[in-house]
């Protein structure tokens, strides 16, 4: 599958894949770097994408690379990811909640690991 | 970027983050087309760079300016994105994007909770950069500007750089090669010592960052 699959794609494919479900509501509280651990394991009756997540959700990913994975759009993928929050077969760690100004332990942290690249 | 469909469907065994890891963090990195997002993104991040892509929606094609651009009901934008593990606690995305206004869209979900933005300048296309500046202004995204070195580039003083973008005197100003690992970390640890001065005297910030140059 090319990674232009879904945008060359039908668009009624995309509509199927979500379920026709609005996008705004379901969305709401995913960012890209949400991180999404899997907490059951996938089954055959399961919707394909929603299998799909768990299989490469055993270890943390984000939102942004659970879309590129899977080729979908970021805005799908969180509608599955919303699906699955719902039904409890994801973990979801929030990332740090959007502040003015960012909290010094943390800034510290991050040029400390950036130090040791 | 289009990576030709190389992409594995999930993450190899060697790119899996530690079941610990909490919080994620991100970066963004904004630039004009061919000014070496995607290879500063790529010469920084522990996986091979990632995809991933939106569908600007009918809402958005309605504010842009697509002068220039052909006009249909739906455009794909692909944001490519690196990983660097910070800990075992922690991990920081690089996302880069392009700084076009048209592409404008994608930034909300973007730098909403972005730590902050490297805006990458080509100092032979300075022109591209105005528009982005101002717009990281506008939403009051904390940013440094990175000098791409191509072999061609004029070698402007950096002063006359800061003269010609507009640019306060407290915003460093860095000069980098995106192809090189450590000259681009060194670019993000410029973001980073800049957001601390910030965020440690948010008063005086402004008088202690060094400018590099």
């Amino acid at each position: 599958m090319s990674n232009q699959d879904w945008a060359n794609a039908n668009p009624e494919r995309l509509y199927v894949i979500s379920g026709g479900r609005d996008r705004k509501s379901a969305t709401a509280g995913f960012d890209l770097v949400t991180l999404v651990v899997a907490r059951a394991r996938p089954e055959p009756t399961m919707q394909p994408e929603h299998a799909a997540i768990l299989r490469i959700c055993s270890s943390p990913l984000s939102v942004a690379e659970i879309s590129a994975y899977l080729r979908l759009p970021n805005s799908l993928v969180t509608v599955l990811l919303a699906d699955l929050l719902a039904e409890r077969r994801i973990e979801v760690r929030a990332p740090v909640p959007p502040a003015a100004l960012p909290d010094l332990s943390l800034l510290e942290a991050v040029i400390h690991g950036l130090q040791r690249l | 970027m289009d990576f030709n469909g190389s992409e594995p469907r999930g993450p190899r065994e060697a790119e899996l983050l530690p079941a610990t890891v909490a919080t994620a963090v991100k970066i963004v990195v904004v630039g004009g087309f061919g000014v070496g997002k995607t290879t500063l993104v790529g010469a920084v991040s522990e996986i091979r760079p990632l995809t991933t892509e939106e569908t600007m929606t009918e809402a958005g094609v309605g504010i842009d300016d697509l002068a220039g651009v052909e006009r249909k009901s739906s455009t794909t934008v692909a944001m490519d994105f690196g990983r660097i593990t910070i800990s075992d606690e922690l991990v920081l995305y690089v996302f880069g994007t392009p700084g076009q206004e048209r592409f404008w869209f994608l930034w909300n979900g973007l730098f909403e909770g972005a730590l902050g933005a490297v805006v990458l300048v080509d100092t032979r296309r300075l022109e591209v950069s105005f528009d982005v500046l101002g717009r990281l202004e506008d939403r009051g995204v904390p940013f440094v500007v990175a000098l791409n070195g191509f072999p061609e580039s004029p070698g402007y003083p950096v002063e006359e750089l800061r003269a010609a973008l507009d640019l306060p005197h407290h915003v460093p100003i860095v000069h980098c090669d995106a192809r090189s690992r450590e000259s681009s970390r060194d670019v993000l640890m410029a973001l980073m010592r800049y957001l601390y001065d910030l965020a440690a005297q948010p008063a005086g910030a402004a008088a202690s960052a060094q400018p590099v140059g």
